[in-house]
């Protein structure tokens, strides 16, 4: 409920700055929705959207995994960390721009070019947050399971990863986030397709409508992954936890 | 089964670089079904010598010889249960060959039945501890260690959770190690008493007791006190070798 009402207040807001504004710099919310409508009805909408997502998926997943495999590494062994902090202090403090410049320049206008971009651009903050987590293992409960000798995956599976996993979901969310923002951007920069492209053709043409149109379904669509997908896997991750008042 | 231990000398480095002598010098050989307890002052090095014996600290001069693969079940000070797994599957993570019939004979003397399903952060620390006991007891162990078992709890619920590692430690031979600094549990529980000095850890003296657990009478345990507290306060350190 007080969810709607702030969506709401959201619509009221745009569509009484619309009047002030004028339709040409932003077109009330029905101009918006007409737009959004004759897109699906083509089916560009869809497409684009759905280009859009399997880049995220793709790219996210790549850089989950292995940023979670490096920060588990970094965290754990000494050597790791001492050789792998140079290179993450770099990519930590490289601008998304010329990561996804360099990767067009190198692998030319490819898809790989672009997932890998995006991929890159996600991966030390997997690694700085997955090796925060691996410092802080209860050692404790290390020698529980050691002198209890649970077997490897075991005591990986029941010991471990619970104690990461509130460093996964804090990984997943803002790494989630960060590659929502810059697939946008690669897509604008080198690829016929997606969101990104969408927008920039908008641009080009000056078809603000348009541009609200695919912004907003792209934002709808990140909400609903949120709503559907993260918070309820962070809820089930949790539920052995005191509930906070 | 023997457990064989000489400990010669065990030292740690603190973070400024400091050595501390923590053992000085702690031998004993324990059979199954023999219960050694052993009493010392709180920071003596009980916790310590438990890490060496158990293999998770290699560092320390000496010899430790275990009986080969065998499988130890350790109740540590701090219950040490997984706060993201139930009751029961913190003790079947352990204990994955144990059958139904002897999981609820072991939460049924335990009382631990109404608690299966719960989580770590939801129990007391007595009921916490429990939970310990029946995850060392469920890997039906050769080797059992019990850190401060009864440390922090009411007197009464102490006694009860005595009575029932009591009935527990009769249903099973196995070598046990019980440390604690509680005289009166050491003598109800133990078979043979080790008196360990402030740190670093010596063995003081060595007290078998012969009558069996059960068969304890009130007068004979309160001599056995008596003696204990005498040659804990008492004058001259002698090792009493019996």
């Amino acid at each position: 409920m007080p969810r709607l009402l702030s969506f709401a207040v959201l619509l009221a807001t745009w569509w009484i700055a619309s009047l002030f504004a004028g339709d040409a710099k932003l077109p009330p919310p029905p101009t918006v929705f007409t737009a959004m409508v004759s897109e699906a009805r083509s089916g560009d909408l869809f497409f684009h959207l759905g280009v859009t997502l399997a880049r995220v998926a793709l790219a996210f997943t790549l850089a989950m995994t292995l940023g979670a495999a490096i920060g588990y590494l970094m965290g754990r062994a000494r050597l790791a960390d001492r050789l792998g902090d140079p290179w993450l202090i770099l990519l930590l403090n490289l601008p998304a721009l010329v990561v996804i410049v360099l990767a067009y320049i190198w692998a030319g206008l490819t898809e790989v070019a672009a997932i890998a971009a995006i991929a890159i651009n996600k991966l030390p903050t997997a690694v700085v947050t997955l090796r925060e987590g691996a410092r802080a293992l209860d050692a404790a409960l290390d020698e529980m399971a050691t002198v209890f000798a649970l077997p490897r995956w075991k005591k990986f599976r029941h010991v471990i990863l619970p104690q990461l996993s509130p460093y996964i979901a804090a990984a997943s969310r803002s790494g989630l986030s960060l590659v929502w923002k810059i697939v946008l951007v690669a897509e604008l920069l080198g690829r016929p397709n997606g969101v990104g492209f969408e927008i920039g053709v908008a641009f080009q043409l000056f078809d603000i409508p348009l541009l609200l149109a695919y912004s907003l379904s792209f934002a709808a669509v990140v909400l609903l992954i949120e709503t559907l997908l993260v918070q309820p896997f962070e809820a089930r991750l949790s539920r052995w936890r005191p509930r906070a008042a | 089964m023997r457990l064989e231990v000489d400990i010669a000398s065990k030292t740690f480095k603190n973070a400024a670089g400091e050595q501390h002598d923590v053992i000085a010098g702690v031998s004993f050989a324990l059979d199954a079904g023999e219960v050694g307890v052993f009493v010392g002052p709180s920071g003596c090095g009980k916790s310590t010598m438990l890490r060496i014996l158990t293999g998770l600290d290699p560092d320390f001069q000496g010899r430790v010889s275990r009986p080969p693969g065998a499988r130890i079940g350790f109740v540590f000070q701090e219950p040490r249960l997984l706060p993201w797994r139930s009751v029961e599957e913190n003790v079947r993570l352990v204990a994955p060959l144990a059958d139904e019939a002897k999981l609820s004979a072991l939460f049924e003397i335990l009382e631990l039945k109404a608690h299966r399903n719960h989580f770590p952060g939801e129990l007391s620390l007595g009921l916490a501890r429990r939970v310990a006991l029946a995850r060392a007891f469920a890997v039906e162990p050769d080797f059992l260690i019990l850190d401060e078992p009864l440390a922090s709890l009411d007197a009464a619920l102490a006694a009860r959770m005595r009575d029932q590692i009591a009935m527990l430690m009769d249903n099973r031979s196995m070598i046990t190690l019980l440390v604690t600094h509680d005289v009166d549990d050491a003598v109800r529980l133990g078979d043979r008493l080790f008196l360990l000095s402030p740190r670093p850890a010596r063995v003081l003296a060595e007290l078998p007791i012969r009558t069996p657990r059960g068969e304890r009478g009130d007068a004979e345990i309160a001599a056995i006190k008596l003696d204990v507290m005498r040659r804990i306060n008492g004058d001259l350190p002698k090792r009493d070798s019996a």
